[in-house]
């Protein structure tokens, strides 16, 4: 007995001293390996590209601003950013949970399929662009664009949302708060019902926040470009 | 009457009456596949100056001429290598059946090159059959996740392509049966409309980050390509080249397509001969000739083309049409059980023949390649499908050699620009390569 180590239960990367290789290849490889779950990434200086491609059920705790595509193509883990983002936070997201604490910047959550995505300040252009299943959770403003083509999933937005709102949706739906400047090509209002009151508490509950769920507004797509017809004034 | 004389309108012709009617009744641009019908300079305007007294020829039918292919050599740990340099260029499940698919990656497998995936994901299937297969992240993402990121042999992120660079791409709502629907996450039965612009990233610079990324995930391993479709092909090689591609692959405007609009196949973009000299320009440039691979594609048909593409400065070629044809697109009947069956009623019934049709976006394939109808996508047996397709990938790479062995050359990839003359003008200008009997580049000097 007296030769067993300890089974160290977390690892902590600085990122001022090691590299972002070493970083992302201990998350993919070698966490598991060692039974690590637990991994605290100090001074990330807003290097790209932390904790992307993770595939396990790591908790990834990220101190400070990032730059892009954190958490990318995330599957299973949690990643959580205590500053602000750069552009495509979470992007393809599969599974798992990416929250950051700060601002959001271009295409967060960009294609996401799965998992859920947390941003508790504002989020830029093209919040939840092309989003393939995710939800997404942004607790101030998006930017215009957002929700560009998205296909499938929700997003929560407890802010304001800028100009074109779910252009060209799909079957994704969009809870918004606050204002619209303007809805998208094919996006529009519809009525709030029981589900979606539901649904918007279960979201916000997840992502830790209090919001009235009777405040929001469902956008979704009315469907018109569909299918190919003369009549749709060149939107497509 | 005689003496009447019928005079048709060279601005007004027949073609051009019938599509402003058809643009009248309808209030929609045509939409179709495969790609430019126009006649644009092209490799059969090229002829090779094979060894004579000047140069010494390998002999024909013995000596060996290597043909191994070697791409992905700049960054990644794993490049790829195979037998020939002629690969199968990205079509999508969805444009074409998993059927076609599968024997798309039995062919590949049995000749020692590589397929591609297209806009709508990997299939199981295509994984399956296929011992090199680059895996596409294109501008939809549809079907694009990180477990396929890890199957793949190499990631292709496409920029654009020859049939329509600039524009998404399209799947009419006949093709988006369930299965294709599910890969996408679309609505089954929509007329699918891809994005044109990537969703987390939008100039050079951004795609920088953005290969770094795919790199981080894949462990540094595995080749990035990028793929432009061809119009300013010197600055676009360049930037991805700056951007950290260890492949570019660059469509010509023959590059076909499953469904775009007529307006843009015919108009939009450069042929692909004007396009590989700019390309290899730009790797010469940047004196990266070597360090970076290039894949040429867009209307690759024969032997002869890849054997102009390689000597003019390409490491390999990729093919779509041409593939398409050889597994009986266009042909007068599909094969079932071993007996050639009649498709002309099939190609009538959509108002086109054998030889004419570009019928793909209708899912409608008289002989079951470009179709997702349960009944049509069995007139192409897997098996079948592969066995044509590898005979015509070693018919070609055959011819290959041959016109390698004649230019002097053990190795294909020895072929050179200085083994090429044009018969055009328009040709040599675009080429690099002399006028026929002269010694004039057009554009290069002074003529002669």
């Amino acid at each position: 007995m007296a030769n067993l180590k300890p089974v160290p239960s977390a690892r902590e990367f600085d990122l001022s001293r090691d590299s972002l290789r070493q970083l992302n290849l201990y998350l993919h490889k070698h966490a598991v390996e060692e039974g690590i779950s637990r991994i605290g990434v100090r001074n990330p200086d807003g290097a790209h590209s932390i904790a992307c491609g993770l595939d396990a059920e790591l908790d990834v705790q990220i101190h400070g601003h990032v730059g892009y595509y954190v958490a990318g193509m995330n599957q299973h883990a949690s990643v959580t950013i205590h500053g602000n983002a750069g552009p495509g936070a979470a992007e393809n997201m599969m599974s798992g949970r990416v929250h950051v604490k700060g601002f959001a910047s271009t295409s967060a959550g960009a294609s996401a399929h799965g998992g859920l995505l947390v941003i508790d300040g504002d989020s830029s252009l093209r919040c939840g662009i092309s989003l393939k299943g995710a939800d997404i959770v942004v607790g101030g403003s998006v930017g215009s664009f957002s929700a560009f083509m998205a296909q499938a999933g929700r997003l929560v937005i407890c802010g304001d949302a800028e100009d074109a709102l779910g252009d060209s949706l799909y079957e994704a739906v969009i809870y918004v708060r606050g204002q619209v400047r303007s809805l998208g090509a094919d996006a529009r209002f519809e009525p709030m019902t029981d589900t979606d009151r539901a649904a918007v508490k279960g979201l916000l509950s997840l992502a830790g926040r209090s919001e009235d769920p009777g405040t929001f507004k469902r956008v979704a797509s009315a469907k018109s470009l569909y299918h190919w017809h003369a009549d749709a004034n060149q939107e497509y | 009457m005689s003496g009447v004389k019928l005079e048709e309108s060279a601005g007004f012709d027949r073609h051009t009456i019938d599509y402003i009617q058809r643009a009248a009744a309808t209030g929609l641009y045509e939409i179709r596949g495969l790609g430019a019908k126009r006649r644009v300079p092209n490799f059969d305007d090229l002829l090779f100056l094979a060894a004579s007294l000047s140069r010494y020829p390998l002999e024909g039918y013995r000596e060996r001429c290597a043909t191994k292919t070697v791409l992905g050599t700049r960054f990644a740990s794993k490049p790829i290598e195979l037998a020939i340099p002629i690969t199968v260029a990205g079509m999508s499940f969805g444009a074409l059946s998993a059927r076609v698919k599968d024997a798309l990656g039995r062919a590949a497998t049995e000749v020692g090159t590589s397929t591609t995936t297209g806009d709508g994901g990997m299939t199981a299937e295509e994984r399956a059959s296929s011992k090199t297969l680059v895996y596409q992240c294109l501008p939809s993402r549809y079907g694009f996740n990180p477990d396929d990121v890890r199957r793949a042999d190499a990631i292709e992120i496409v920029i654009g392509q020859g049939a329509k660079p600039g524009g998404g791409g399209m799947l009419l709502g006949q093709k988006v049966n369930p299965r294709v629907a599910r890969m996408r996450t679309l609505p089954e039965g929509v007329d699918q409309r891809s994005a044109s612009r990537h969703p987390d990233w939008t100039g050079p610079d951004d795609l920088v980050i953005k290969i770094k990324e795919l790199r981080e995930i894949t462990d540094w391993e595995k080749p990035i390509y990028v793929k432009v479709g061809a119009t300013r092909v010197f600055n676009d090689v360049k930037l991805a080249v700056h951007a950290g591609a260890d492949v570019v692959v660059v469509d010509g405007m023959q590059g076909g397509t499953a469904a775009t609009q007529t307006v843009f196949i015919e108009n939009v973009g450069i042929p692909t001969l004007a396009a590989l000299r700019q390309a290899v320009d730009a790797l010469d440039d940047l004196n990266m000739r070597g360090t970076v691979q290039l894949v040429i594609s867009g209307g690759i048909r024969s032997g002869a083309d890849v054997a102009k593409a390689l000597a003019m400065g390409a490491d390999a070629v990729a093919i779509g049409q041409g593939v398409l044809v050889a597994l009986g697109c266009n042909s007068d009947t599909y094969i079932t059980d071993g007996n050639h069956v009649s498709a002309r009623d099939d190609y009538a019934a959509l108002g086109t023949a054998p030889g004419f049709c570009h019928h793909c976006h209708t899912g409608r394939c008289p002989v079951g390649v470009t179709t997702q109808d349960p009944q049509l996508e069995l007139r192409l047996d897997p098996g079948v499908g592969a066995k044509r397709l590898r005979n015509y990938l070693k018919t070609l790479n055959m011819e290959l050699t041959t016109i390698a062995r004649a230019c002097g050359k053990q190795d294909v990839h020895h072929l050179e620009k200085e083994d090429l003359v044009a018969l055009t003008v328009e040709s040599a200008a675009m080429a690099g390569v002399p006028l026929a009997g002269t010694s004039w580049i057009p554009g290069q000097g002074t003529a002669p």
